[in-house]
């Protein structure tokens, strides 16, 4: 490759307080239009904000989890600019003193781990909503006002899987800390990204694309990748790139640029005078770092020294803390030390059958004494790996228990020498030259002879049992 | 330090206020005079005065999460110069 991918993300969060940053106006989401509106978010004259301090200790405790400094002293300032979702003429965020700087996050990107530094983690507000008609566009303030975190990566981000990578694991943190709904689709969690390419081992970052409009982590993903095709072809055909703000448009899969009228913005800062400053001392800071609960990475670590996960398995378990508790609690009540099995099948059947019914893995209607149980018919050969596959699901669709529907479906494996033996005898009988075969050394030839008793056993004999009993009796005659 | 017109159109488009050709010389002087003012600054001696983003002693005045009583969308939506259904409506705007 001649060039090299560099991308940051900036990522807009909005937190699940009752009410917005600056008055007691509901979050819901949802309502009636400006319905969800008062004198303070409607910019109203003389109306004064005074921050929610939920919202403080939320941003606090975010911060934290990305191992930010926390600043002793910090500030809100107004950012001008006019706009028709924007009443007030200006937004309330943060400027030169942000709530925290020099974070990082530490993600797993094609199974390596990177560390992406997190420049800052600031404080501001979300604006209204517009919903453009013919001739007319149309303004819901509901929105405004709702707390949004800003939450700005370091370019350490080199292809657009990793930038992918770093949303998939800021989400999970995020969800861990329940501070937010993290919902692409509701916008309750939106990104917008820079990206520049330059020639590999340079110093100096190219010309930069700012990208807009994306909805989802996918479509990050895949305005990122066109952007990356783009720029290399401009710049191998020795094109200049301009600095420009881009959106991404789903339905045609291009980014195109943003028609902007004004130059360089000119957002003309400046403290907001009807906002005092934070000190946040040692004592709120330790106090909310109580607070914080065992993170993904914590999590998996503890998950593989407690229980002998691997890492790669344990990763999958904690990526959501719901299915990582559910998780935990079956692992607990697995009889035994070697959790293995019991993991594959977390990870493998029942994952599928979440996935399939679209739902979260403990979000399925399932007693995990029955999974448990379940298992165990497996473990002691009672029942073939597949069966077990298909009672699970009929365990999930009906809340039958494993064992009836065991009995109900007549899935007992014939383990029982006995009752094999008449089955295997036509068998040997029908297929001379598979047997033949088998004499003359070819292994292959035992594997089609156990897949005929299989079939005329309707799948109920268990092959291992099988195929001993047939490798026994050709050998021995 | 002099302000010149361009600066104060550039300043007045900013804040999308329109300016008369006499307002512009008015304000020029105006706004002169109002920096040479805030200059002062420049000679006194602050070495022992810490920056300050706000003139009042105080901090951390926060509000607890509990919901208010907001206004009824007709409330809102009364001095509206135009307005559709329960929206507030503007000239089509294109990004
Ligand atoms: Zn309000």
């Amino acid at each position: 490759m001649k060039y090299q991918t560099v991308i940051g993300l900036e990522v807009h969060l909005q937190l699940n307080t009752k009410t917005k940053a600056f008055c007691g106006c509901s979050t819901d989401f949802g309502k009636a239009p400006n319905s969800n509106v008062c004198p303070v978010c409607l910019g109203f004259p003389g109306a004064l904000p005074v921050y929610n301090h939920q919202a403080l200790n939320s941003a606090i405790k975010l911060a934290l989890a990305f191992g930010c400094q926390i600043q002793e002293h910090t500030k809100f300032d107004r950012k001008n600019y006019f706009y028709p979702d924007l009443p007030k003429n200006y937004q309330i965020s943060q400027f030169d003193l942000p709530l925290s700087r020099n974070g990082y996050l530490d993600i797993y990107s094609q199974d390596k781990p990177k560390r992406i530094g997190i420049t800052r983690v600031h404080l501001e507000e979300d604006a209204g909503k517009l919903i453009h008609e013919t001739g007319v566009s149309l303004v819901d303030f509901n929105r405004t006002g709702i707390p949004l975190l800003e939450i700005v990566s370091e370019p350490d981000l080199f292809s657009p899987q990793e930038a992918f990578d770093y949303l998939t694991s800021l989400k999970s943190i995020i969800e861990y800390l329940d501070v937010s709904d993290c919902d692409m689709e509701k916008g309750s969690l939106r990104c917008d990204a820079n990206i520049s390419l330059r020639l590999e081992g340079a110093k100096e970052l190219g010309v930069k694309t700012e990208l807009k409009n994306m909805n989802s982590f996918k479509g990050v993903k895949d305005a990122l990748t066109f952007e990356v095709e783009r720029q290399t072809l401009l710049l191998e055909a020795n094109q200049k790139l301009v600095q420009e703000t881009r959106l991404w448009d789903v339905e045609k899969g291009v980014t195109v640029a943003m028609r902007t009228k004004e130059g360089a913005k000119d957002y003309r800062y400046f403290p907001d005078p009807d906002l005092t400053v934070f000190i946040i001392d040692a004592s709120i800071i330790s106090q909310i770092k109580a607070q914080l609960p065992e993170l993904p990475p914590e999590k998996m670590r503890r998950f593989v020294k407690e229980y002998g996960l691997t890492e790669y398995d344990a990763k999958i378990l904690v990526s959501s803390k719901n299915d990582a508790e559910f998780s935990e609690s079956c692992i607990r009540d697995y009889p035994g030390k070697d959790k293995k099995e019991l993991v594959n099948w977390l990870i493998g059947p029942l994952l599928s059958e979440a996935n399939f019914r679209k739902i979260k893995l403990h979000e399925l209607n399932l007693n995990k004494n029955e999974l448990i149980s379940l298992i165990g018919f497996v473990e002691r050969q009672d029942i073939s790996h597949l069966s077990a596959k298909s009672v699970l699901s009929q365990l999930l669709d009906t809340g039958k228990s494993a064992r009836d529907l065991i009995e109900e479906g007549n899935l007992k494996q014939i383990s029982n020498a006995e009752a094999l033996l008449e089955v295997m005898e036509t068998v040997i009988q029908e297929n001379a030259k598979s047997v033949s075969d088998f004499k003359a050394g070819k292994t292959n030839a035992l594997m089609y002879l156990v897949g005929q008793v299989m079939k005329k056993s309707s799948g109920k004999a268990n092959p291992k049992v099988v195929g001993e009993l047939i490798r026994r009796r050709l050998t021995d005659a | 330090m002099s302000i010149d017109k361009e600066t104060i159109k550039h300043v007045a488009h900013l804040a999308r206020i329109e300016l008369q050709p006499n307002e512009l010389d008015k304000l020029s002087g105006e706004l002169d005079e109002i920096l040479g003012f805030i200059d002062k600054l420049k000679y006194l001696n602050l070495e022992q005065v810490k920056p300050a983003s706000h003139i009042l002693p105080i901090n951390n005045v926060l509000r607890e999460d509990e919901p208010h009583v907001s206004l009824t969308s007709e409330k809102a939506l009364e001095n509206a110069p135009s307005k559709q259904g329960n929206f507030f409506s503007v000239p089509k705007i294109i990004e």
